[in-house]
């Protein structure tokens, strides 16, 4: 085949030439900063979705709807339920989280029997200040959620900041999510 | 003490390589025979040295000694010994050494069994290989000691990752590997060669066996490795187009081709330039594909644990080689001279154009397996490209190339009549359209593509077997002398013939098993059953039994088909407690012309267990087919114009015509 060419000596770099490039991206890909496996949230930077759920029977605390996270305070939106063994896990954090005052924390109790999360909570500790109720998983669809328990930053206008996949670690709380919170407090 | 031994043979290898790499060379260049004879003992000490590097680390996980690091993060003292033992390369340092080795191994091979290639030739060809040795054992010792130790030493290991304890994954990376690093020959060859600044069919015949022999264990490798993604991960497939699966079947690719175009060099003295590129073209896709599973530059189900340093390491390397033989081919290659013509209607037309659909074909699985990162680094966020993106771009490509795989063994050298061809093939073309319109009438309002899928095996199938037909003229002289005919074959028209037709048969499989496949999820309290593909499977029940090192819930599916017993599934469901990790283990009952296939899943907390059960037509096929490939290869390794020594007599005319 590439016979027919040989006056073109050019030609006969470009494979050179090609590998050169991907070369380029594979530096590139190296990057430390760069973690592969992240998936990034659709919705940061975009307004939470239209919503509006029942208080969860039995708690005595408000339930949740799009209004009350556009009321120029920053919010810290968790999922939860009482199925799920990580939010267990990440419940005490939580609970510190509500002592300090730091930021408001609301939540969606997510795919849940209304007596296992009212006992879940009266055992465990309830850190949040409003509860609403999404029993069918339809909000947390539109939420984007993959799973509990998950924990979205809103600002002040009700726009989604970030996106916490997972419970949140101690130092994630730390390095991360407080941070913001303060700097949309400002 | 052992793996100190271990750690200074290691050492010791790289000064070897490091001298096999220089002095061998440059006797080639001054003429000095000694200096060139040195590359044969060099590459047998090689081997030696990295062989004791390796059993050093075989013994420290055989008697789990637990002083060394590498054993603790990957063995425990409860595992099989199977597992301890493959524990060595099941995981990045431990495979590193086993890589090498294999190295060391073909070098030496060619070392000892290379006596009638020309001494300059054989110098640079063991030098080359020393290169590339220096590399990795650099990068061995440098950023990834098998043989560090730990103090003070734990009680007991971490134990290897539950989803490598199979034994297919077992046998898997060694025979991979093998292909991987098989390709280095062909590689050395193609450097050698520019470095003369010659080409010739003696030169090919030389390359031919090495290749075949890495493409060998390079399709039995792939194979076995889908062939456990499919009974072990128990989601009933046999291939994701996964990052990791995709950069062992590049290299695969090129392989196949390189194969073809050889046999043109061979024969015809033609395609030479190509055919170095696609050597070097075939290496350098099996060092991106090591560079791509230990870097953690693109996620992947199944790649090592990453560490940039160790990526920018083997990153400089891919520069040094792939880069490196790039320019050396950019600058060399126009000075070969070109070959005999042909016609575009001939046996050397069907390869070139089997070579420009397989190389089509490689470059597709390239861009959609880079694409991810290409479209990051560009900032246009992430994505996968997955089964789609290869359905709509790689299959429409293997069509034509199977079309003409069925015809291109009948071509004639130079020039061909393809009307000729063609009526020979009036046979298979019927059977084709028979089992066209037999898949057609089955399936009624399925997909479309089953029944060109099955047409197109049945079209290669056939067409293999008329041109074996035609060739022992069965039929057309009496019974006697076809069959005389047919023991006086070249070996290697048998390799041909049967690896066309295990492609064909593998083609069958994946084609019933992508159309037929049938799957319920489902939820089954025992007791209960359900019906799949004129099966009814019933849960008798779950129990909790212990394994050596996992503890195991075992169901029991009673299989009845028609109201009669037909077999008993007992698929599993084990929990590894030392790294807490479940695996599911697939039990499947296979007829040769469908697998049942029964996974157990979780508990739903009310005395029910999720199940998930497919019935998979034909799927054994494609491991069948695979198996025969292999076959043909080595087959056609044993031809007797093959077999080392075999060519000496021809190819010392041929150098010495050039002379």
């Amino acid at each position: 085949m590439a016979e027919t060419v040989t006056s073109n000596r050019a030609f006969f770099l470009l494979p050179a030439l090609i590998f050169a490039v991907i070369v380029g991206y594979f530096l590139w890909g190296l990057n430390p900063a760069r973690d592969p496996s992240r998936v990034p949230s659709a919705l940061v930077d975009k307004p939470v979705p239209a919503f509006d759920l029942a208080p969860l029977e039995g708690t005595g605390k408000p339930g949740l709807q799009t209004a009350d996270l556009s009321d120029g305070q920053a919010t810290l939106v968790n999922f939860f339920a009482s199925w799920c063994l990580p939010c267990r896990a990440e419940h005490p954090l939580l609970m510190r989280l509500a002592e300090e005052e730091r930021v408001r924390l609301v939540a969606i109790n997510y795919k849940d029997e209304t007596a296992d999360a009212v006992q879940w909570l009266s055992s465990l500790g309830d850190p949040y200040a409003r509860i609403g109720v999404d029993r069918s998983g339809r909000t947390a669809i539109d939420w984007g959620v993959s799973g509990v328990p998950e924990t979205f930053v809103i600002d002040g206008e009700g726009r989604i900041r970030y996106q916490h996949i997972g419970p949140i670690h101690p130092q994630q709380l730390e390095d991360t999510i407080l941070p913001l919170v303060e700097s949309l407090a400002r | 003490m052992i793996p100190e031994v271990g750690h200074f043979a290691m050492i010791l290898a790289l000064l070897v390589a490091l001298v096999q790499g220089c002095v061998p060379m440059a006797g080639a260049a001054r003429g000095n025979d000694n200096w060139m004879a040195l590359g044969q003992p060099a590459a047998i000490l090689q081997l030696l040295l990295i062989a004791t590097a390796f059993f050093a680390l075989m013994q420290a996980y055989v008697v789990s000694d637990f002083t060394v690091l590498n054993v603790v993060n990957n063995s425990h003292s409860a595992k099989p010994l199977l597992y301890k033992i493959s524990g060595v390369w099941g995981n990045h340092e431990g495979s590193m050494v086993l890589w090498v080795l294999i190295l060391a191994l073909f070098g030496a091979a060619v070392a000892s069994f290379g006596g009638n290639l020309p001494p300059t030739l054989r110098a640079r060809v063991l030098s080359v290989q020393a290169w590339i040795a220096v590399g990795f054992l650099a990068f061995s010792l440098f950023t990834s000691n098998p043989f560090e130790r730990v103090f003070p030493p734990p009680l007991d290991g971490r134990d290897l990752n539950p989803l490598l304890q199979d034994p297919g994954l077992a046998f898997h990376p060694p025979m991979l590997y093998t292909g991987y690093v098989g390709l280095s020959i062909a590689f050395s060859f193609a450097i050698a060669a520019l470095i003369e600044g010659r080409v010739d069919a003696a030169w090919a015949r030389w390359v031919r066996p090495w290749t075949l022999a890495a493409w060998c264990f390079l399709t039995a490798g792939i194979a076995l490795g889908s062939w456990w993604a499919y009974y072990e991960l128990g989601w009933g497939g046999w291939w994701f187009w996964d990052p990791v699966e995709n950069v062992s079947f590049m290299p695969w690719l090129m392989a196949t081709a390189l194969l073809h175009s050889s046999v043109v060099v061979e024969k015809r003295d033609s395609l030479k330039v190509w055919t170095i590129l696609l050597a070097i073209l075939a290496f350098s896709l099996s060092l991106i594909g090591t560079f791509i599973v230990r870097s953690g530059l693109i996620t992947s189900v199944h790649s090592f644990a990453s560490d940039p340093a160790r990526g920018l390491f083997i990153l400089l390397l891919l520069c040094l080689t792939i880069g490196g033989s790039l320019l050396l081919f950019a600058f060399r290659a126009p000075a070969l001279k070109p070959g005999g013509l042909f016609a575009p209607v001939s046996r050397e037309g069907g390869l070139v154009l089997n070579n420009l659909l397989l190389a089509t074909a490689t470059a597709t699985v390239l861009l959609g397996t880079l694409y991810p990162l290409f479209l990051e680094a560009l900032g246009g966020g992430r994505v996968s490209v997955g089964a789609p993106f290869f359905n709509l771009t790689f299959v429409p490509l293997m069509v034509p190339l199977v079309v003409a795989m069925a015809a291109g063994p009948l071509l004639a050298w130079k020039r061909a009549d393809l009307a000729g061809v063609l009526a020979k093939l009036k046979l298979a073309a019927g059977v084709t359209v028979a089992v066209g319109l037999t898949t057609l009438y089955l399936e009624r309002g399925g997909p479309v593509l089953a029944v060109l899928g099955m047409a197109l095996a049945a079209w290669l199938f056939f067409g293999t077997l008329t041109e074996w037909a035609e060739r022992v003229k069965l039929l057309r002289v009496p019974l006697g002398e076809s069959l005389s005919r047919a023991r006086r074959l070249p070996r290697s028209a048998y390799g041909m013939t049967l690896a066309h037709a295990g492609l064909a048969i593998a083609i069958a499989g994946m084609t019933a098993s992508a159309a037929w496949k049938g799957e319920v999820i489902t939820v089954l309290r025992p007791g209960e059953s359900v019906e799949l593909a004129g099966y009814s499977y019933r849960l008798d029940g779950v129990e909790r039994l212990p394994g050596p090192n996992y503890t195991s819930d075992t169901a029991t599916f009673s299989v009845t088909r028609g109201g009669r017993p037909y077999v008993v599934l007992r698929p599993e469901k084990r929990l590894y407690p030392v790294q807490n990790m479940p695996t599911t283990e697939a039990a499947i009952h296979t007829t040769g012309l469908r697998d049942l296939y029964a996974v157990i899943g979780d508990p739903d907390g009310a005395g029910g267990w999720t199940v998930r059960i497919y019935h998979e037509p034909l799927v054994p096929w494609i491991w069948i087919g695979c198996l025969v490939m292999v076959l043909g290869g080595a087959v056609s390794l044993s031809d007797r114009r093959l077999r080392i020594g075999a060519p000496t007599r021809r190819a010392r005319r041929a150098t010495m015509a050039k002379a």
